[in-house]
């Protein structure tokens, strides 16, 4: 055991145990506060890997956006604050068969997978991931559509949230 | 790694710390003195010459309170949230400089605690964490004032994040750079302040939302949610949240110093590194005394007029300055370096459009209401 | 870096599976759509655990990775506007509960 492998463990049971209360637990204000323990430790998993950029976005946008907008519409759709009555389905044994059997598949796959256990690549000396990602998401050759198309789906969502959510006169 | 830098940086964040935690107790101090200026009183002066002990006596009076935790709250969570509250205004300034190397007990020792490439953006996902506090605290009291503070103020910090956020963008165009020092650095024949005068206003007045201060301290309005999130909040707990608020003014202001007005620079920093952080702390406090000035000053908005102004005056604003800036640095380069003076020139120009924008739709009310 | 890159994906497989579980369990749409931000994730880990095993002078994992951001995050704006606009017409967040298009 090495430490980062040590480090990947704990975070990966934090990740799984925080996720499977997001699903389960009863009360949504806590379920969504689950949900920030889990990007948190995705966030951690992007720095193992050396994605210093992707911690930063991962807590602006995830954490101090996304989850920030669900707590949001949690205290705006609920007249009391603990949450009566089960919150799952009464089928939900059924959604745990699905999803136990989705993760067996997906294991089942990727362990018969060649070269499964690669080690990571070699960052090449001298290589500044941060400015290589800037430059390939504005290059034309490269990944200048998507970035533009994903600028105008952010556009239009901004613009389709405001028109749903605004009281009409 | 070596133990003796491991020390170091052990010795430096402590140090860090402490100076946050006595900023913070003498900051009060130097509101309460500086607003009784302002309205012709005296402020504080009995415990101690000239009342310095007066932050000490506070302290004592909070800790010996009765903490008291609302029965149906939210226990874990309403411990919790002054702990998450201050835990941001602490961390955000690591990424701070206030000087660059001084020699110490035979070593240099480097006056800032990280220096990393994303320095500016790792303000920014600090500064987006600091709303969780306060929507906590607002959540777990089981309070409706509570609650409505806690909504206000998560949907006001959202908000001005993004014309902070861009305000921040402008700066690091000019610099050509996230990290801090390289921003510093860059400055250091001129500060940003005039290079982009407008992206400064706009990053003061982000921030005086960001922060909760008056003229936008809606989520403790104390006439209307009688004191918003914190109204279920008592001794120390209360003491954290009143810690954090002054914690993030301080840091805030040291940001904004470090980004906009020079940072640690100034005359003679070259030859006496520590000069640096003097330089710092003096820009600290004439930044710290705008903040006060403005609370003396000006009355608290009304809650759908802030975000009007959020949304329709300062995001469309602080987008043209980006694109002013980038516009500016452009010809710059391209044409000749003294066409950067259009960039504050046309953001100026900007300033002063969205200001008679302002003024027109104000009067065109006024005129349909009479 | 001595991790496997096997132990990111069955790691991401998994929380894939959770985030599935919870869009298909719960009531509650704001939780459907908490499930649908776990897969996401799930992806993005992926995404980006790909980039740095297979080749990191290339950027597509993480060009990838920013554009599932961005689709994350116009999809929460969306889908919360959609439950907040349901919630204020029918008074329910419950998604069996908006059923007026089934007959």
């Amino acid at each position: 055991m090495t430490p980062d492998q040590i480090i990947f463990i704990l975070t990966a049971a934090l990740i799984i145990s925080s996720a499977l209360m997001v699903v389960t637990t009863r009360n949504l204000i806590h379920a969504a506060l689950w949900l920030v323990a889990a990007l948190f430790g995705v966030a951690i998993l992007y720095a193992v890997l050396n994605a210093g950029f992707f911690v930063v976005v991962q807590v602006v946008v995830y954490i101090g956006a996304i989850a920030i907008l669900f707590i949001f519409a949690v205290m705006l759709t609920r007249r009391e604050m603990r949450d009566r009555g089960p919150q799952l389905r009464k089928n939900w044994w059924l959604a745990a068969l699905l999803g136990m059997l989705a993760f067996s598949g997906l294991a089942f796959l990727l362990i018969n997978q060649a070269d499964i256990n690669r080690s990571a690549a070699v960052i090449p000396a001298g290589l500044d991931t941060l400015g290589a990602l800037g430059a390939a998401l504005v290059s034309p050759d490269l990944y200048l559509l998507p970035f533009e198309v994903a600028s105008i789906l952010l556009l239009a969502a901004l613009i389709g949230a405001v028109y749903l959510a605004a009281t009409r006169k | 790694m070596t133990f003796a830098l491991l020390i170091e940086w052990l010795i430096k964040g402590f140090v860090l710390v402490l100076v946050l935690l006595g900023g913070f107790a003498y900051l009060t101090l130097y509101e309460r003195k500086a607003l009784a200026r302002i309205q012709v009183r005296i402020g504080p002066n009995r415990a101690g010459p000239w009342g310095i002990l007066q932050p000490i006596a506070d302290a004592i009076k909070l800790i010996f309170k009765e903490e008291l935790i609302p029965a149906k709250a939210d226990k874990l969570l309403f411990i919790l949230a002054p702990v998450v509250t201050l835990v941001p205004a602490l961390v955000i300034t690591a990424v701070v400089p206030w000087g660059s190397e001084i020699m110490m007990f035979g070593r240099v020792i480097t006056l800032y605690i990280a220096d990393i490439n994303v320095g500016v953006l790792y303000i920014m996902s600090v500064a987006s964490i600091a709303v969780y506090g306060v929507v906590l605290a607002g959540w777990s009291s089981n309070n409706k004032y509570a609650m409505m503070g806690g909504l206000r103020s998560s949907a006001q910090m959202i908000s001005y994040e993004m014309s902070l956020g861009l305000a921040f963008i402008s700066a690091i165009m000019l610099a050509g750079s996230m990290r801090m020092l390289d921003i510093v650095e860059a400055q250091r024949t001129l500060w940003f302040v005039l290079l982009q005068p407008v992206g400064t206003a706009i990053f003061l007045i982000a921030t005086l939302a960001e922060v909760n201060r008056p003229p936008f301290d809606m989520p403790e309005a104390e006439q209307e949610l009688t004191a918003g999130y914190h109204v279920e909040y008592s001794g120390m707990k209360f003491a954290l949240l009143f810690m954090a608020e002054y914690d993030k003014m301080i840091a805030i202001s040291a940001i904004g110093a470090t980004l906009f007005f020079g940072g640690f620079r100034g005359p003679f920093v070259d030859t006496y590194p520590w000069l640096g952080p003097i330089y710092m702390l003096l820009k600290l406090v004439i930044l710290l005394f705008g903040m006060i000035w403005v609370r003396a000053t000006f009355p608290r908005i009304r809650y759908d007029r802030l975000m009007a102004f959020g949304w329709k005056v300062m995001l469309p604003l602080s987008l043209a300055i980006v694109f002013i800036t980038a516009a500016g640095i452009l010809l710059a380069e391209q044409v000749n370096p003294l066409l950067i003076w259009t960039v504050p020139a046309l953001s100026l120009l900007a300033g002063v459009f969205t200001i008679a924008m302002i003024d027109r739709e104000l009067r065109r009310k006024e005129y349909a209401r009479a | 870096m001595s991790i496997p890159l096997s132990w990111f994906l069955i790691l991401s497989a998994a929380l894939f599976s959770i985030g599935f579980f919870g869009v298909l369990a719960r009531k509650n749409a704001i939780a459907i759509l908490l499930g649908i931000e776990l897969m996401l994730n799930a992806v993005n880990i992926n995404l980006v655990a790909f980039w740095r095993y297979l080749d990191p002078a290339k950027m597509a994992g993480q060009v990838f990775a920013i554009i599932v951001f961005a689709v994350a995050a116009a999809e929460v704006a969306v889908g919360l506007a959609l439950i907040v606009s349901v919630y204020r017409r029918r008074q329910t967040v419950v998604a069996d509960e908006v059923d007026l298009m089934k007959w």
